[in-house]
């Protein structure tokens, strides 16, 4: 297993409460990694930790390390804009701008100063196809991203972050306001990217993660409780507390 | 009982009934406003009364109240006066009479009763005797009369407009240029350069302008000669005035004319009234400077006001830490749209006119001191001032729409590698333009229909030019111009003649609540195209 991301006894403060306490895991490369646990265990907090969203928020200090891809990115010289094209990141509600299907894939692209007309319509097609959605949208690329239906709204936000070419992509509950079909199509989805991608998930969703992902974390009050093979967590916890919340009998 | 409040009926009552009693009163405004306003155009009957006194009187009828009674016994018939308008100020004093109809012993509407608008001293009611050539009668009678001047008036006119066009247009840049040349040689002198191979060209050149001056003064003296017509009208009293045509902007039979006719010059009084310029103490005529100097100013003004808002409102919003100090901000600048505009228009005087204009005329324009340019009252001192009296509204409406704009959608843009410059020009300040166009409709509403603070900063009841004209750099912001708001107030109360004005006051009044409504509808229409392409429906 070659590691993409190693996080180091990483303890994250809002203040003085303690969301994430000294977590050490290495995140496997073209790999599906799952986050479960109960709400507020931390696992999103964690996962908005590696492409530092958590900047954002007042009052938070942060210890120990995160490596990805070797670079520590913690590291006050290094350039966080530099870092979030290299860590894309789907989130829970999905976020189109209100622009065109075009202009949001053609987003990132654009600020990254591409601006050749024929070298974007390349892009966005290349996206918008790795994202499965080229076939539902490629006839009106140019309405309003808003009147998508939301399985498609959450793909285009895949294909946006895909347009920028990153390393990892995070997930962050990315199909908990679908209807099964459209989670379906982005786990499939979620399958074939990993060939190309570092993918991330999160989800309070115990069969989407044995579905989708190869390994599997499970926190619980901020801790890391189990990490392993997705079969081996979810056949044969090695933690009482894991099986507990795996059968359901909490959380 | 009970369960009737319970269920809430009573409630939803008092909500329409609320919503009801507003529109009322707003409905009641306008109508008010419309029929009193659209009405004064009208050219309606020309009434002759025989009073039993023997006296006669002509005119038209403004009004008809009853005549209080003060203690009369109770069944005393009820009384009833009319207000005749009838003109002939130069002969009689008054435009308007009222007349007891008790002592009316004749009353009718003579078809050739003529009514003449002229350039001074109101309407003129009569017959026409005859039409003069100088001293020598070309037209005899009131038909014969009417077909002369129907020959020779759009001459006269046309003669009156040559006239204007030579004093305004010729006589104006000739003064203009006169004037810079004066400016010029004093700022010489100011250098210390009194003669010299410059200053003896400028001599030069003023003698040359003096001569086109008097070479136009001559032109004037010779159209002022040509219209030596004159129009004899006898009043109803008998007494006989003699008119030049030069004097008549319009002359016409009402009594004769039919609706298509009296249709037809109603439409050409309103479009007088809108595209004119005012006359007789801006009793009459038109209002255009006046509407200009709205509308130019309220434009300068959301120029201004809006980027300063917005910059404010974004630092407000996604800039500063929140906390108490903020918050204090915050509940200032709210305040601030609290404080009465007058002190705004004090403070735009002694800021922007004494301090920032002042200086800017010693620094640029010491030549035309002590007369100021930038130091006195002007449309962009006015603008600033409102400027700053709106400002408060266009940050308070993009806060809020800064607030209302979803936390995801900086996340989804700063997650893709942008930095927050970007995120904040290319994602939220599109999504929340429709908000900064909300607050810049209310700034408009308002910085339109402010008098107050205007009256000190700039605006004048008759400002001798438009502030924007052909000559270089033909926008002069330091100009003084008319406000339509301080026009009512000007007109309606200030005016030596209040019953003339009064019917100006609705008018105006409801020319300056169009201009409020195409400026909002304008902004709106932008607003609605701008939300149906940021449309936020998701979220």
């Amino acid at each position: 297993m070659e590691p993409m991301i190693e996080i180091r006894k990483l303890t994250l403060k809002y203040g003085e409460k303690v969301a994430i306490e000294d977590i050490s895991l290495d995140i496997p490369k073209n790999q599906v990694t799952a986050f479960i646990g109960p709400s507020g265990c931390g696992k999103s907090t964690l996962l908005r930790c590696l492409n530092r969203l958590n900047d954002l928020i007042d009052d938070v200090s942060i210890s120990g390390t995160i490596r990805i891809g070797g670079i520590d990115i913690n590291d006050p010289s290094l350039d966080v804009t530099e870092l979030r094209k290299r860590v894309g990141m789907v989130f829970q509600k999905s976020n189109p701008f209100p622009k065109t299907i075009y202009d949001n894939v053609a987003f990132g692209p654009r600020i990254l100063g591409l601006s050749g007309r024929s070298d974007l319509n390349g892009l966005v097609e290349h996206s918008l196809r790795a994202a499965a959605l080229w076939d539902e949208v490629s006839d009106r690329l140019h309405t309003s991203a808003l009147s998508l239906s939301g399985g498609q709204q959450q793909r285009l936000c895949i294909a946006r972050a895909l347009a920028v070419d990153p390393e990892v992509l995070l997930m962050d509950e990315p199909c908990s306001a679908l209807d099964p079909i459209a989670t379906a199509k982005i786990e499939e989805l979620i399958a074939d990217l990993k060939t190309r991608y570092t993918i991330v998930i999160v989800t309070h969703n115990m069969q989407q993660a044995a579905r989708v992902s190869d390994y599997t974390a499970f926190l619980y009050l901020g801790r890391l409780v189990e990490y392993d093979l997705t079969k081996q967590l979810f056949v044969k916890p090695s933690k009482k507390q894991t099986e507990d919340y795996i059968t359901g009998r909490f959380g | 009982m009970n369960r009737l409040w319970k269920g809430g009926e009573p409630f939803i009552w008092l909500t329409g009934a609320a919503l009801a009693f507003s529109l009322i009163m707003v409905a009641g405004l306008v109508i008010l406003v419309l029929v009193n306003g659209l009405g004064f155009f009208w050219p309606s009957s020309v009434v002759r009364v025989r009073l039993d006194d023997g006296r006669a009187l002509m005119g038209q009828v403004t009004e008809r109240e009853q005549v209080p009674q003060p203690g009369a016994p109770p069944g005393t018939p009820v009384r009833y006066r009319i207000q005749l308008k009838v003109g002939n100020r130069d002969l009689y004093g008054a435009d308007f009479v009222w007349i007891d109809e008790a002592k009316i012993v004749q009353r009718d509407e003579p078809v050739d009763a003529l009514l003449v608008e002229r350039r001074e001293w109101g309407n003129l009611y009569g017959f026409i005797q005859g039409v003069r050539d100088g001293d020598r009668e070309i037209a005899q009678g009131p038909a014969e009369g009417w077909n002369s001047l129907q020959v020779h008036l759009p001459d006269a006119q046309a003669v009156v407009d040559e006239i204007r066009r030579v004093e305004k247009k010729e006589i104006g840049a000739i003064n203009y240029a006169q004037e810079r040349l004066r400016l010029h040689m004093k700022k010489l002198a100011l250098e210390g350069r009194q003669d010299g191979a410059e200053v003896q060209r400028l001599q030069e050149e003023m003698t040359q302008w003096s001569a086109r001056y008097r070479d136009r003064e001559s032109r004037l003296a010779e159209l002022r000669e040509r219209s030596r017509y004159a129009l004899v009208v006898v009043t109803a009293d008998n007494q006989t005035k003699e008119l030049p045509l030069a004097q008549i902007v319009r002359a016409y039979r009402p009594n004769a004319m039919g609706l298509a006719a009296k249709t037809g010059l109603y439409l050409s009084k309103v479009w007088e009234f809108v595209a004119g310029e005012p006359r007789e103490s801006n009793t009459e005529g038109g209002v255009f400077p006046a509407i200009f100097g709205t509308v130019m100013m309220v434009m300068i003004m959301s120029l201004f006001v809006t980027p300063l808002g917005v910059l404010a409102a974004f630092y407000l919003r996604e800039y500063a830490k929140q906390g108490p100090f903020v918050s204090a901000v915050r509940i200032a600048v709210n305040n601030l749209a609290g404080v009465p505009s007058i002190v705004f228009g004090v403070f735009g005087v002694g800021f922007f006119i004494y301090f920032v204009g002042g200086s800017i005329d010693r620094l640029l324009y010491p030549e035309a001191l002590p007369t100021p340019t930038f130091g006195t009252g002007g449309i962009l001192w006015a603008s600033l001032t409102l400027a700053l009296l709106t400002v408060p509204v266009v940050i308070v409406a993009t806060e809020e729409g800064l607030a209302a704009i979803p936390g995801g959608l900086r996340e989804a843009s700063l997650a893709l590698g942008t930095t927050k410059f970007e995120t904040t020009w290319r994602v939220v300040l599109p999504a929340v333009m429709p908000s900064v166009l909300t607050g810049l409709i209310l700034a408009m509403a308002r910085a339109a229909g402010e008098v107050a603070p205007l009256m000190i900063t700039g605006v004048v009841k008759l400002a001798p030019a438009l502030p924007v004209d052909g000559f270089w750099p033909f926008v002069h912001l330091e100009r003084k111009f008319m406000h339509l708001g301080f026009h009512i107030y000007d007109v309606g109360f200030q005016s030596p003649n209040v019953d003339a004005a009064r019917p100006m006051v609705y008018t105006t009044a409801l020319l300056l609540l169009l201009i409020v409504l195409i400026l909002n509808l304008t902004a709106i229409l932008v607003r609605n195209r701008l939300r149906k392409r940021y449309a936020l429906a998701m979220f």
